[in-house]
C-alpha cells in the first residue's frame, strides 16, 4: 500500500444548504449546480457509493472514466481529480479527501453480472442497476443507454504488475469522506450499493450520508 | 477453420460488421505498433453493449488477452478472445477526441491532406455506431486492441513501447451475434508525436464452438458467462 495524500474540507456541515442519510440498499438523483460542492460521507466505513454525473443541460454528456483516468495519468480518484466528461469538458473537481482512494474500474454491482459471479440464482438480488434504472425511470431524463461506468466511492480496486485487478479491502472508516466540486450543473444519480456477494461493503451495506455546499 | 473475408482496413479508418454466432475475427497487427479501438454490442438488441468494468471484475484482471471473454451488461459473452500473439490488450484508456487529437499532432485537415487527414478515435467509432442508428450515450469504455498499459504501485499509468510486432493477430469467437465497431488509431498515450496510425487486416472465418473451450472454462465466471448466452438462443 501506498502512502496517500489526505485533505481535510473547511466546509462547516451547520451551513450546508442540504444535509441527508441514505439508507442502504437505496438510490438518489439529485442536481448539484455549478460551484456549489458535494460531499459523500461514509458514515460507518467501508461501504461503496456507486455514482454516476450528467451534465443538468444535456444528459448526454456523462462522466467519462477512461477520459479521467489518462488525463490524469493514475488509475486511482482522490484529491485534485479532475471528473471528464465524455465531450472532453470537466465536470467536478475532487477538492477533499479524507480517504485517499476511490475507484473507477469496477463498475456497479447488477443482477446479471451477479449470475456470473457468484452464481445463477443470485439472479434476485437487489443490486446498483436496479438502483440506477429506477431513479433513470422517475426522473425521465435518463434511461439504460446513459448508464455507463460510474465511480465506486470509498472502493479500493487496485491494478498488480501482472495486470490483475484485485478487490480488497475498504480502506475507508467510519466518518471518511469525499468532497467535490461542480465545473457545470451536474445530475448525480448515487446507488448506495446493496451488494452482499463481496467484501465491498464488508458484507453489510450501511448508510451514506450526502450533503451539498453553496 | 474456413476463411470467408479478408479485407485490410487503412491505418486511421474505421468500420463495422456483425460477428454472427459461430464466427471468428482475427485483426492482425500488419506493420506492428498498431492500436485498434473497439466497441461490440449485441445485433440484436442493441441496448446491450460491451461493459469493460463487468468483463474485468468477473475475470479478477485489468488487461486482457487470450482465454477472456469480453461480456456485456447482460452477463452474456459477445466475444471470447480464442488467440493472441501480442499478450496483453489495454482496457483503462478509452479514444481521444478532436481536441485531444489536434492537441497532441496540430491541425491537419481534410483540405489538405485529402484522405490522410487527422482522425480521432471517439468521432470515427460515433461515426460508424451512427451506421447503425447508435450515438453518443452508446459509446461506453472502449478495448484498445495491441496496446498495453501498466498500472505502477503508485497508481500511475505507463504506457509500453512495442507491445506489438508485424503479424500479431488476436482473434475473438463470438458466442453470439455481435456487432464489432473498430477504428486503427493511435493509442491516446503513444507518446510518438506524429500522426500516423497503422493498417490492420480483417479475417472473417466459421468456427466451430469447440474453438472457444478455452475461454469458456478459464474460471467458473465464464462458465456462467456461457449459460446465460446459450439460454439467450433457446
Amino acid at each position: 500500500m501506498t502512502t496517500k495524500t489526505l485533505t481535510e474540507s473547511v466546509l462547516d456541515p451547520a451551513n450546508a444548504v442540504h444535509r441527508e442519510t441514505l439508507a442502504a440498499g437505496e438510490p438518489w438523483l439529485k442536481e448539484v449546480k455549478a460551484g456549489q460542492t458535494l460531499r459523500i460521507l461514509d458514515l460507518e466505513g467501508n461501504q461503496a457509493v456507486d455514482t454516476l454525473f450528467y451534465s443538468a443541460l444535456d444528459p448526454r454528456e456523462r462522466y467519462d472514466a477512461q477520459r479521467t483516468l489518462r488525463r490524469q495519468g493514475s488509475l486511482y480518484l482522490t484529491t485534485g481529480t479532475v471528473l471528464y466528461s465524455n465531450l472532453g469538458n470537466p465536470m467536478l473537481t475532487i477538492v477533499a479527501d479524507t480517504c485517499g482512494r476511490h475507484d473507477t474500474l469496477g463498475g456497479a454491482c447488477a443482477q446479471e453480472s451477479n449470475t456470473v459471479r457468484y452464481a445463477l440464482e443470485k439472479r434476485y438480488m437487489h443490486s446498483c442497476r436496479d438502483n440506477y434504472l429506477r431513479a433513470c425511470a422517475h426522473d425521465g431524463r435518463l434511461s439504460k443507454r446513459d448508464i455507463g461506468a460510474n465511480i465506486n466511492f470509498f472502493m479500493n480496486v487496485p491494478v498488480t504488475a501482472s495486470g490483475g485487478l484485485t478487490f480488497e479491502d475498504g480502506i475507508s472508516a467510519p466518518g471518511k469522506y469525499v468532497e467535490m466540486r461542480a465545473d457545470m450543473d451536474v445530475i448525480v444519480l448515487i446507488s448506495n450499493c446493496p451488494q452482499l456477494n463481496n467484501p465491498c461493503n464488508a458484507y453489510n451495506p450501511t448508510p451514506a450520508e450526502l450533503l451539498i455546499w453553496s | 477453420m474456413e476463411n470467408l473475408i479478408e479485407e485490410n482496413v487503412a491505418g486511421g479508418a474505421h468500420t463495422s460488421l456483425i460477428l454472427k454466432r459461430g464466427q471468428t475475427l482475427r485483426i492482425t497487427d500488419l506493420r506492428g505498433g498498431a492500436n485498434v479501438s473497439v466497441m461490440l454490442l449485441n445485433a440484436q438488441e442493441k441496448s446491450e453493449r460491451l461493459n469493460l468494468p463487468d468483463t474485468l471484475k468477473c475475470q479478477h484482471t485489468a488487461k486482457l488477452t487470450a482465454g477472456h471473454c469480453l461480456y456485456s451488461d447482460m452477463g452474456r459473452v459477445l466475444a471470447a478472445i480464442v488467440a493472441d500473439t501480442c499478450g496483453w490488450h489495454d482496457t483503462l484508456c478509452g479514444v481521444s477526441n478532436a481536441d485531444e487529437v489536434r492537441e497532441k499532432y496540430g491541425i491537419g485537415r481534410y483540405q489538405e491532406l485529402r484522405n490522410a487527414f487527422h482522425r480521432n478515435g471517439t468521432d470515427n467509432l460515433l461515426v460508424e455506431m451512427g451506421k447503425w442508428g447508435l450515438g453518443l450515450s452508446d459509446l461506453l469504455m472502449t478495448l484498445n486492441l495491441f496496446s498495453r498499459v501498466d498500472v505502477t504501485a503508485d497508481g500511475l499509468l505507463d504506457f509500453a513501447a512495442n507491445n506489438s510486432s508485424a503479424g500479431d493477430y488476436v482473434e475473438l469467437y463470438a458466442p453470439m451475434n455481435t456487432l464489432v465497431v473498430l477504428t486503427a488509431i493511435q493509442h491516446p498515450l503513444d507518446p510518438n508525436r506524429t500522426y500516423a496510425p497503422k493498417p490492420i487486416k480483417l479475417t472473417l472465418g466459421a468456427a466451430d464452438a469447440s474453438i472457444a473451450e478455452r475461454c469458456r472454462t478459464s474460471c467458473d465466471e465464464n462458465v456462467r458467462g456461457f449459460i446465460n448466452t446459450e439460454r439467450f438462443f433457446l
